[in-house]
């Protein structure tokens, strides 16, 4: 059995539940004044990485870094997940601005912090619920030349190797990697705990390290140029109707039976 | 005289345009030679119509549409794809190591086959898409614009973000385009008669850590969910399995319809989660989306808002869905959708 030393990057996202608004000069959504959370797959991969560690021997898991590329709030997002049970955390700190780093970006500062702390397993969330790129854990394997599985909703260890089911179109496909490994994580995976009230005071005396941007060989300016960002076309309710037969003549009317 | 040369001839015998020439002549040294690879999903040896999809994508980008197929029997895919209205070439690689199209292995054998003429690489944002492309992007140092909608020109597309809440218009500066597709946002181009040439491409024996061990799909008789005309939806307020099956599949029977369920539903395990349709699940935009028990959450009309027509039956009149559906039928839905099932049939 190998020891698993793992990283688990977490985003600060627009809480999933609130209704994003566009900005008035159409260049970004609005951020300022609205609810934050952690992006809710990665609360799967924190939560995964805490199982894996609660399923085998203490020894298996050797440790679980989080790490967090974002604005200072994003700190918040990592004391949750230090609160969740990862064990430490690194903040690269960047400027709270419209734009966000772009997944190319993202991935090659985290092939850089897998490489200085010797990961062998990073846990990601299939997507972030702002930016819907699903980009990111792909990227970072192609860059480390490591074995991907995305999509999982279920991870196994099994000596120096992981199988992992994943969700697929139709259905779910199992694949069977050697550590290490990059694994993105469905909502099918597990079901997040929440952090209790002595797990978050002890997540405040955790390691919380600081970094900036310029600690890693990643150019800040983005590839892709946003040109605008617009509400999309509103669709109007064309009304209710009293009764199933209403409902019929009312599709026929509108061509859809 | 080989395959293509003949194909060429034939074509110019019949007095038919040959696309494939056209782009060459009187252009740029930069332009004259660029292409977009459109990368076709297969399995077993039959191409995925996504193909046809891709393809319309693709020839929006103005260059010449360079197929890529690997598998197997990728040789006959290959002869399937050739056929796509639109397709000027197509390069296959026949070798049983990217059947699974697995992305350690698939990624750099297309980065293999996009030689420096190839202007941009287009996948559908499907699973095989979301697995390859990324990594290919990153071997090739590009960022990938994901799931796109629209294609502005060469280099400006639009997608959407924040779950659909909001169309971000972006423009690449990348040498290298990258992009997954969302199909339902492009037409089919036609299949069945076109002749691209058809080519075999590099291979250097790519291999990966990872091994595909088995997979588990949902077979069905029923259109796919993806690019069903009619799609029914069911969500939390069928209450359990039982009903679901007792009131959606005949429900679908009656229209030819797909079924698809809200996540409530797939996590509360009324349904297959590859039936899942939202911001996390499968996006559709059917002629016809007809939700049942479906509150209309955000996640879930990311999936569906496109739909030409929206329908909902559902027993709560604040329901949101009905601020986006087309018409609403405020009911009890183990009532109204059993009477709706036997009226539909006749």
């Amino acid at each position: 059995m190998s020891t698993l030393r793992i990283l688990v990057p977490v985003k600060r996202v627009i809480d999933y539940a609130v209704k994003p608004r566009v900005n008035k000069s159409q260049t970004a959504v609005e951020i300022a004044g609205v609810k934050h959370s952690m992006n809710p797959f990665d609360e799967l991969s924190v939560e995964e990485s805490v199982r894996l560690r609660e399923k085998h021997t203490p020894k298996t898991v050797e440790d679980i870094l989080a790490i967090s590329i974002g604005p200072p709030k994003a700190a918040d997002t990592l004391r949750t997940a230090m609160a969740m049970g990862c064990d430490r955390s690194i903040h690269v700190e960047v400027p709270e601005k419209d734009e966000m780093l772009e997944p190319l970006q993202v991935a090659k500062v985290l092939k850089e912090v897998v490489e200085k702390e010797g990961r062998n397993l990073v846990i990601l969330g299939k997507q972030s619920i702002d930016d819907d790129s699903s980009q990111t854990g792909q990227m970072l394997a192609g860059l480390l030349g490591w074995g991907q599985a995305c999509g999982a909703s279920e991870v196994v260890l099994d000596g120096e190797y992981l199988k992992v089911t994943k969700e697929v179109d139709g259905g779910t496909e199992v694949v069977k990697g050697k550590l290490p490994m990059v694994v993105t994580t469905d909502l099918r995976l597990n079901e997040p705990r929440y952090a209790s009230l002595p797990n978050i005071m002890k997540a405040k005396k955790k390691k919380l390290e600081k970094k900036k941007l310029e600690d890693f060989q990643v150019r800040a300016e983005n590839r892709l140029k946003n040109l605008k960002v617009t509400e999309p076309p509103p669709r109007q309710g064309g009304g209710k109707v009293d009764n199933v037969d209403g409902l019929i003549s009312k599709l026929k009317e509108l061509g859809a039976l | 005289m080989n395959t293509s040369t003949l194909v060429r001839h034939t074509l110019r015998a019949s007095g038919r345009r040959v696309t494939t020439c056209r782009p060459y002549v009187g252009t740029q040294f930069s332009r004259r030679l660029a292409s977009t690879l459109a990368l076709f999903e297969q399995r077993d040896g039959k191409l995925q119509s996504s193909a046809q999809n891709v393809v319309t994508a693709a020839k929006k980008l103005g260059n010449p549409v360079v197929g890529f197929v690997a598998g197997k029997a990728a040789k006959e895919v290959a002869e399937q794809a050739a056929k796509i209205e639109g397709v000027d070439k197509v390069v296959y690689v026949a070798n049983e190591a990217y059947e699974k199209g697995l992305p350690e292995s698939y990624a750099p054998l297309v980065a293999e086959n996009a030689a420096d003429d190839v202007s941009h690489i287009v996948s559908m944002h499907s699973a095989f898409g979301k697995n390859v492309m990324p990594r290919l992007a990153a071997i090739l140092d590009v960022q990938q614009v994901s799931d796109v909608i629209s294609i502005e020109s060469a280099d400006t597309f639009v997608r959407p973000i924040y779950a659909g809440n909001a169309i971000a218009t972006v423009q690449s500066s990348d040498p290298k385009k990258l992009l997954t597709i969302r199909g339902t946002a492009f037409g089919n181009a036609p299949a069945g008669s076109g002749a691209a040439e058809i080519v075999e491409g590099k291979d250097s024996k790519h291999q990966g850590s990872v091994e595909w061990v088995e997979e588990n799909l949902t077979l069905s008789d029923r259109p796919d969910l993806d690019t069903a005309s009619k799609v029914v939806s069911g969500g939390r307020g069928l209450k359990d399995k039982e009903n679901f099956e007792k009131i959606m599949i005949p429900l679908a029977d009656s229209i030819g319809a797909a079924i698809g369920a809200s996540r409530a539903a797939v996590d509360s395990g009324f349904a297959d989660n590859s039936l899942q349709v939202g911001q996390t699940g499968k996006v559709v935009a059917p002629e016809l989306y007809l939700s049942v028990g479906i509150s209309g959450a955000i996640q879930h009309l990311a999936g569906m808002k496109d739909s030409k027509v929206i329908a909902a039956i559902n027993k709560d009149p604040d329901a949101p869905i009905f601020q986006v559906a087309d018409v609403g039928l405020v009911a009890d839905l183990f009532k109204a959708v059993p009477e709706l099932t036997e009226k539909l049939k006749k």
